[in-house]
């Protein structure tokens, strides 16, 4: 008999912390007091809250244990479930109070999110099929088997879901105009490629809950009338790739997947492809061609993939989260999907929230939910007191959200109106030590990096683009270098071929737009104001502060540094290459940074 | 290039069994269409890099020209046309990671290792790499070595953890 089961967080992040060897512990310790048949130990997708890992959380009670570590794992054991007693010492501090947390609703991090898309992740063990069929899985395609395509698809229409992967297209739209395409043998496509550097929504969906995404490819599928789906995976998500297997081996097993699916004559199969680091296959035409074996270069549209996808025929594509919305919307009704959100963008988002924030991890929200919800009631604010500057949302394509809009709503319109998009969902949290100008420019390298060569203003113009860029932030920028930033963004926004090289600018043109200040300090002053570009930093002694302790002088690589024992030293401006080291090891705040 | 390959083989069972893995893997995915980079990551996994013999190998086996194998393998960043150090080190430069000061953890690295990204320490220890987020951005700065993901770094504490890499 099971009296308790332990949940594990074996999410991305909290493996990294050590997940595996706390989970060793655990069962080392069940053993040790002979009830390893009583308790039962899954491992779930993540939990979100990826600061406070490795979580465990211990059931029927919902004891919400976090920060366990291999050394302070026992007791969970032979306290609470030997003796029935709460480790207190392992639940979670509220920040405002002294009380501690006992169960995940007690937390805000948690209270404050609509979980939808993550209705599974860190609730079931993604490896088991049985659990997710227990929590109403596989019943959204039972129901579009019974309700058949032209229904399943005035569902999807009438639900307003709009495509989650970056560009907000409505899906319904997408369905009918691959189910009208003419054209066969057709195809379903899930893009798992998750490009953006700071973003693991996908990753999450994938690793913690896999069948809701095979389910809604089945449903896809039987509403277009495809035989075949592709799942593309970015190869940086092992885990992701792994999981995918197991699932869609246990539903061909389960009779999900396969020929004559649950009984209706309709057979469907799907495969994985595995990206190979390239951000390009991001783009759905890119990503086709890949799927193919292939180089992955971007196409021009139309013909859109609907009327010639993979391998020349109609191919419906869309994001992993885009999906793992379907399967409630067919279960409980559109109108249910649209409690929630705003009028023009229904539903939930999920973020990845990361950066200079408390509380990083996975977040849904109802779309609409303010950024201030977002970084401060959700994301418990900055660390270390300092002020928050912005948010960047979608990644090397997006821009800055600053504190001026704090309190807008947050959905695929409002943001487009700020010169940024919503994008797959990347929320990185920049603080007053962030430079604007080197953020901006750290996103133009990337996209340097990953233009894929086909088309000349994307190619060239972003390495102009970069190359102006380095030289406001070595101090050598002119005053009419932002007018050029601003001509050549424009044109490459509007000639290039793809959606990579046509917003590829938008970091720079945003924060040249939200923080034209600090650009002007970087070219007129030569100074960079959060002290970030090396550069235009001055390492110096103040003399009233400095011991002559010598450890600078020890310390400084190139010998920049001079002076007598017990005498203020001084930093030598020609020899000093600015590398921070003196900054670090004096301890009596004798050096000063500007 | 075929003919001398079969006499390697002959001579070199180590080489014979991987090209033996590599030829399951393959009967396996017969009739997949496209199944070109999936069979890359397999023969990556396999040699450690993609050797001009494997590329031509493939290149028969899947009929497909030599020119899109090579084509394809230059195209995507994950594939390596030159072998490996034992240890793989990938310092993320995501996004997340570059604003928590992942690029001091980097500098750290090249400096300590005295190799660049791409490069392979001169006693075949160490490959650099740069990766763009692997998805544990809520503990950044990552760093990963071989299949090990490392999080909350610091320039100190990298060099510590190289240290265990042997
Ligand atoms: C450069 C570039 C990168 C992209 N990367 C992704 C990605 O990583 N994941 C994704 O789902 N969509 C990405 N997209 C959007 C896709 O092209 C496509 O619009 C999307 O997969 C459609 O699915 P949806 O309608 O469900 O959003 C990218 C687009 C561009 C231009
Ligand atoms: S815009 Fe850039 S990435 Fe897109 S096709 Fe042109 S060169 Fe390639
Ligand atoms: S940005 Fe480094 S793990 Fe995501």
């Amino acid at each position: 008999m099971i009296r308790n089961q332990l949940l594990i967080c074996a999410g991305g992040a909290c493996i990294t912390s050590g997940e595996k060897s706390v989970k060793d512990v655990l069962v080392e310790e069940l053993a040790k007091n002979g009830i390893q048949d009583e308790v039962q130990i899954i491992e779930t997708g993540c939990m979100g809250a990826c600061d406070l890992g490795p979580i465990v959380v211990v059931y029927p009670e919902g004891t919400f244990y976090q920060k366990v570590t291999p050394q302070n794992a026992g007791p969970i054991v032979s306290e609470h479930l030997v003796k029935g007693r709460v480790v207190s010492g392992l639940l979670y501090r509220q920040p405002t109070s002294e009380t501690r947390a006992q169960t995940r609703e007690e937390i805000s991090f948690y209270t404050l999110q609509v979980k939808r898309v993550l209705r599974n992740c860190g609730v079931i063990d993604p490896l088991s099929i049985e659990e997710y069929i227990a929590r109403d899985g596989y019943f959204g395609l039972g129901k579009a088997l019974e309700i058949g395509p032209d229904a399943i698809i005035q569902t999807i229409q009438e639900s307003g879901l709009r495509g989650r992967g970056g560009a907000g297209f409505p899906t319904g739209i997408k369905w009918k105009a691959a189910r009208d395409a003419s054209g066969s043998p057709k195809y379903v496509v899930c893009n798992g490629d998750e490009g953006d550097p700071g973003a693991f929504m996908d990753r999450s969906v994938l690793e913690g809950d896999p069948h809701s995404v095979i389910e809604a490819m089945v449903i896809a599928g039987f509403a277009i009338g495809a035989a075949t789906g592709y799942v593309y995976v970015r190869a940086e998500y092992p885990l992701a790739i792994e999981r995918l297997e197991v699932a869609l081996t246990r539903a061909r097993e389960y009779g999900f997947l396969g020929r004559n699916i649950l009984g209706s004559g309709f057979d469907f199969d799907i495969e994985i492809r595995i990206g190979a680091g390239a951000f390009v296959c991001g783009e759905e035409t890119a990503l086709l061609r890949s799927i193919e074996g292939k180089r992955g270069m971007p196409s021009a549209k139309p013909p859109f993939p609907a009327q010639a996808g993979l391998w020349g025929k109609p191919t419906l594509i869309n994001n992993v989260e885009t999906y793992a919305n379907v399967p409630p919307i067919l279960i409980n009704g559109a109108e249910w999907f649209r409690s929630v959100g705003t009028a023009k963008s229904p539903g939930t988002k999920v973020f990845a929230l990361a950066g200079k924030v408390q509380n990083t991890g996975l977040v849904e929200v109802p779309m609409g939910t303010t950024l201030r919800e977002l970084v401060f009631d959700i994301g418990g604010g900055i660390p270390g007191g300092k002020a928050f500057k912005g948010a960047q949302t979608g990644g090397p394509s997006g821009g800055i959200i600053t504190a001026d809009y704090l309190d807008m709503p947050i959905d695929f319109d409002s943001v487009k109106e700020l010169g940024t998009i919503m994008g797959s969902g990347g929320l990185i949290i920049l603080d007053e030590d962030n430079c604007m100008v080197d953020v901006a420019k750290f996103y133009l390298a990337f996209t340097v990096d990953e233009s894929c060569g086909k088309c000349t203003p994307c190619r060239e113009g972003t390495k102009q683009m970069y190359q102006i860029m380095e030289r406001i932030t070595d101090g050598k920028g002119t005053p009419n270098d932002i007018g050029k930033l601003k001509t050549l963004g424009r044109v490459i926004q509007q000639t290039s071929l793809c959606g990579l090289g046509q917003s590829a600018p938008n970091p720079v043109l945003s924060t040249i737009r939200f923080f034209p200040d600090e650009y002007r300090a970087h070219i007129e002053d030569r100074k960079c104001p959060a002290h970030a570009c090396l550069h235009l930093l001055t390492y110096s002694v103040v003399s009233e502060k400095c011991v002559g302790c010598t450890a600078c002088a020890r310390q400084c690589p190139v010998q920049a540094i001079t002076g007598q024992v017990k005498k203020a030293h001084v930093i030598d401006q020609a020899t000093c290459i600015k590398c921070g080291s003196c900054y670090e090891v004096c301890r009596f705040d004798a050096i000063l940074k500007e | 290039m075929q003919i001398n390959l079969e006499e390697r083989l002959k001579e070199n069972p180590v080489l014979r069994k991987q090209f033996d893995e590599l030829d399951a893997y393959i009967d396996e995915k017969a009739g997949q269409q496209g199944s070109l980079i999936n069979v890359m990551h397999r023969a990556q996994e396999i040699f450690g890099y993609l050797p001009d013999e494997v590329l031509a190998y493939v290149s028969t086996r899947l009929q497909v020209p030599r020119s899109t194998v090579y084509g394809v393998v230059t195209f995507y960043h994950f594939f390596s046309r030159t072998p490996k150090g034992r240890h793989t080190i990938s310092v993320c430069l995501g996004t997340a990671c570059y604003v928590r000061g992942s690029n001091s953890v980097y500098d750290k690295v090249t400096k300590s290792l005295g190799i660049k990204a791409g490069e392979t320490s001169p006693d075949g220890r160490y490959t650099l790499d740069l990766v763009r987020c692997v998805g544990a951005c809520g503990l950044a700065p990552v760093v990963v070595i071989d299949k090990d993901t490392y999080g909350r770094m610091t320039p100190d504490k990298v060099v510590t953890l190289l240290n265990k890499y042997v």
